[in-house]
């Protein structure tokens, strides 16, 4: 199928604020989808765009395809039945850390969990931005906001942390402004079979400007982010001279030819492995201890639930002796009267 | 003692035990066994929400009655004719049941000092402390019976003291002439896999009823022959299994496949596990996180084209309060079934009520009226469920049927009907059309807008929780809204066009009319017919249709003198009523107990009105 960007463009006039970073995510998946198209045979009329409340959350009507704008948090379980009632249909879902991670917290982890083939691209811009400016499950401890005017005495939660702990089978991250990047994530996300999760880290002008800006500045983004590619060596750095080593337990940040390291000694990323654990370090990293992991953390291959469902379907039709309405009343225990 | 037969028309058996005692099963194979023998049956299973509460307790009883009639039966009876205690709290919680001719068959074993003692009894004389000396009373050592019996059977002790109940079961097929194949056929196939299972069972089931044969204790024993029954093939069906079969057979009808996301909840789960059973018929059902999942699973499901449907129960109908206001707001085609308990909160959950009508009818935000359907009986709950079915697909709205516990629990024999003979279902999908296409464009009949599905090219379109105008783009704009407020309204409204209207059973006119909906019907009929028999000016009117209500309701209405609304809450319908009919006077009759009515209710209800 050929698309062009123009393809997915709605008529619908875009109002998110000037110089919000969900202009550039939408820009990215416009962008993205001709490919996708392109490379798995999907016609545009298979595409559903699902969302919930909040800001990320109005971008169903800026896509030139099917979509459902729902109600707060709900997104994933509406996506979640699509899936299984119609598991030909291509399900992309919005959503934004409050919608996805405080009040649609369950339905998210249970998606996961069930590795419904979804696509969900999470908006975090770590506030909450349509109600004007409150702390969200992502803000940062001791973040002042409206509702904590003294900062937050809570802990947020680490998204891809959550998708690893229940047993994610994709997780990628990426910057609002990386459009290369995006597309190149999006196109993988379509591709993986099951709940696929990108966190787009993406900048709130007016509630939280620069929530991002120690790694996405222009400047230092390339020594402070680490973008990882499956069977690559882990390298970054503006002169693509830094690395990364296991050492021990941990993840540490080298020099390459500093103290006799060459790029033999590095770790390798490996997307597909269903362990855990380094996807885990990776996922955590934090500047300026270590750069920030960009790209795809996690891309393993699982049975998804709708296809699980739909086989299990088959099978029993196959065995059942029942194939109507009409014999269903009539199995069983019946007698008659004369 | 000269043994008699007598030939009974209708007979009222009560077990009653611990919650560990198998009465709900003991009394399901009764209930089955007579209803294959041909005979009427009506079942009301009353148990504790514990699955087992303090063993012996008067808390921790479980209870099963079952009506069984060579007449037309319509309720599981007032009073019972025959009790059956398996130990001294079940004797002292039931007691009350027991009709002055009774017959109350004890288990001796259970009334030693340990076991009055659990019950809480005073002194050491149950019987008397109870007044019950002068019913026949049949103090049977069940309990070493049974161990009698399956002395050399090679079962654990445990799993034989665990077989009493189908002695006692033995014991009363006996006293009722009943067969006992229907009951073999049972343990032939529960134990398929466990042959010595088959076996102790068939040989305690034997030993009962020989032992009820040889004491000569029992005086009497009861013939009830085939009820006359109009030709055809029959089967036993509870209220939950023939929702679950209705909704099946709308999908069949619809060509949509059924979508049920749903979450467990008592006394509603036993739908949802049917219908998990049923992937033949292409059902796919999704046991979800939560309640809102239950119902947003569904709703997804059904913009993806799937007839969909959640099931639930008081609370979990609070729950999905905003994604229902989702669904009307879209225009989505949904069935909710609530199938009703004691509330509120979680209340004695699982125990039966009719205290949701409100909720239904009213709690959601916005302007947000949703049509409200009644099951009025255990078999009733497959049209009642085909049609929410018929009239949420083809006007494109959500559904709420209301269901009971006393439904969904209890069973009665059902003519099997033929699909044949249902209406088609015909959801008005699109598949292209002229110029855009605008989702929120009505049809002039129904007013129902067109169903696109994702996958149709050329008809992409947005929907969702913002108000939009006819052509499916968000407006703010306050006229546009008040129009499709009035739309959404009238929309619902019009499927009174397409009810059937209401119909009284007894005189046109009358002195009273007496009012009800959903799982009364029985009662109130029974009552009814009783008063009509008695000469008393007594008519009823039962609501299966509650919103909007049949066209001709306030022309019935104004034909009779008085309007007795009987309901099990504090008045909910009939405050509706007052509110869409104020030109009448309603009386009400109210209970509030977490149990059924009973016939006598009702009849003390009309007495004060004469």
């Amino acid at each position: 199928m050929k698309y062009t960007a123009q393809d997915f463009k709605s008529n619908q006039e875009v109002r998110w604020c000037p110089g919000c970073g969900d202009h550039a995510v939408l820009a990215s998946l416009q962008r993205a989808l001709p490919e996708v198209s392109e490379a798995l045979n999907y016609a545009k009329e298979r595409y559903v765009f699902v969302s919930g409340i909040g800001c990320s959350s109005r971008l169903p009507y800026y896509m030139n395809t099917y979509g459902f704008h729902s109600i707060h948090g709900r997104a994933t379980a509406i996506s979640t039945g699509m899936k299984v009632a119609n598991p030909t249909l291509t399900i992309w879902q919005a959503t934004g850390d409050g919608d996805a991670l405080a009040i649609g917290g369950n339905h998210f982890i249970h998606a996961i969990r069930r590795n419904i083939d979804i696509n969900i691209v999470l908006f975090n811009n770590q506030i909450y931005g349509l109600t004007k400016g409150q702390y969200s499950p992502t803000s940062k401890l001791g973040m002042i906001t409206k509702t904590s005017p003294y900062g937050t005495v809570e802990h947020p939660f680490n998204p891809g942390a959550l998708v690893l702990g229940a047993r994610g089978t994709f997780f990628a991250r990426s910057l609002d402004s990386e459009l290369k990047l995006n597309q190149e994530i999006l196109l993988a996300s379509a591709k993986h079979d099951g709940t696929s999760v990108t966190e787009m880290l993406v900048n709130c002008m007016i509630f939280n400007d620069g929530a991002h800006g120690v790694i996405s500045d222009r400047e230092h983004r390339a020594d402070r982010t680490i973008v990882l590619r499956h069977g690559e060596p882990m390298i970054y750095g503006k002169n693509r001279d830094k690395g990364l080593i296991l050492d021990g337990m941990q993840i540490k940040s080298v020099t390459i030819g500093e103290n006799g390291i060459t790029e033999k000694d590095l770790l390798v990323h490996d997307a597909h492995n269903p362990n855990i654990g380094i996807h885990s370090m990776l996922v955590d990293m934090k500047y300026p201890e270590l750069p920030v992991a960009l790209g795809i953390i996690r891309d393993v291959e699982d049975k998804t639930y709708d296809d699980n469902v739909r086989d299990q379907v088959i099978d029993v039709q196959e065995h059942s002796p029942i194939h109507s309405v009409d014999e269903l009343l009539r199995s069983g225990a019946t007698w008659e009267v004369k | 003692m000269q043994h008699k037969v007598i030939d009974a028309q209708d007979v009222v058996i009560r077990f009653a035990g611990d919650s560990g005692d198998g009465m709900q099963l003991t009394g399901t194979l009764f209930a089955d066994a007579s209803a294959l023998y041909g005979n009427e049956i009506s079942t009301f299973p009353d148990y504790p929400a514990e699955i087992r509460a303090p063993q012996g307790t008067v808390s921790g009883v479980s209870g099963f009655q079952v009506h069984v009639g060579s007449v037309e039966v319509n309720t599981p009876g007032d009073l019972c004719d025959v009790l059956v205690a398996m130990n001294p709290a079940a004797l002292k919680a039931n007691a009350k049941w027991a009709k002055p001719t009774a017959t109350i068959i004890v288990d001796a074993d259970a009334f030693d000092e340990k076991g009055l003692e659990k019950a809480a009894f005073a002194t050491n004389d149950p019987i008397r402390e109870l007044k019950i000396e002068d019913r026949n009373i049949i103090l049977a050592p069940i309990t070493s019976l049974t161990k009698e019996s399956l002395k050399d059977s090679g079962l654990d002790a445990k799993s034989i003291v665990r077989s009493k109940n189908m002695f006692t079961l033995g014991m009363c097929y006996f006293m009722f002439n009943r067969p006992m194949e229907y009951t073999f056929e049972y343990l032939e196939r529960k134990f398929k896999k466990k042959p010595q299972l088959i076996e102790t069972n068939k040989k305690v089931l034997k030993d009962g009823f020989n032992y009820a044969s040889n004491i000569h204790a029992i005086a009497n024993t009861y013939t009830i022959k085939p009820a006359k029954q109009e030709k055809g093939l029959y089967r036993n069906i509870n209220g939950n299994q023939a929702t679950a079969w209705g909704l099946l057979a709308a999908s069949e009808k619809s060509g949509r496949p059924l979508f049920c996301g749903s979450y467990p909840i008592t006394p509603a789960t036993a739908i949802l596990e049917e219908l998990a059973i049923h992937k033949e018929l292409g059902a796919k059902t999704l046991q979800c996180e939560d309640e809102i999942a239950g119902i947003c699973t569904s709703i997804g499901a059904a913009y993806a084209g799937s007839f969909a449907v959640t099931t639930t129960s008081g609370p979990g109908l609070s729950l999905k309060s905003e994604a229902l206001g989702l669904a009307m707001i879209t225009e989505l085609p949904l069935v909710i079934v609530d199938v009703q308990r004691s509330g509120p909160s979680t209340g004695i959950p699982t125990k039966t009520e009719q205290t949701d009508l409100n909720q239904a009818l009213y709690g959601r935000n916005g302007e947000c009226p949703i049509m409200v359907m009644a099951a009025h009986s255990p078999s009733h709950c497959f049209d009642a469920a085909f049609y929410a079915g018929k009239y949420a697909m083809e006007h494109m709205m959500p559904v709420i049927l209301l269901t009971e516990g006393f439904l969904g629990n209890g069973s009665e024999p059902w003519r099997i009907p033929s699909m044949k003979d249902y209406p088609a279902i015909v959801p008005p999908i699109i598949t292209e059309c002229e110029g855009a296409y605008k989702p929120f464009e009505r049809d002039e009949v129904r007013f129902a807008r067109k169903w696109a599905l994702p996958g149709t090219p050329g008809l992409e379109h947005r929907v969702g929780g913002l108000e939009k105008n006819p052509a499916g783009v968000i407006s703010s704009d306050p006229l546009n809204h008040e129009m499709m407020v009035a739309a959404r309204a009238e929309k619902v409204a019009r499927v009174a066009n397409f009810i059937p209207e209401l119909q009284v059973i007894g005189e046109d006119q009358a002195d009273v009319l007496l009012v009800g909906w959903g799982g009364t019907f029985g009662h109130l009929y029974s009552a009814v017919k009783e008063l009509q028999a008695a000469g008393k000016s007594v008519s009823l009117a039962h609501f299966d249709y509650i919103n909007p209500l049949p066209k001709n309701t306030a022309e019935v209405f104004a034909r009779y003198k008085k309007i007795l609304v009987c309901e099990l809450n504090c008045g909910q319908f009939a405050n509706y009523l007052r509110a869409k009919l104020p030109q009448f006077q309603y009386e009400q009759c109210n209970k509030i107990q977490g149990q059924p009515f009973i016939v006598k209710d009702i009849l003390d209800a009309v007495d004060k009105l004469f």
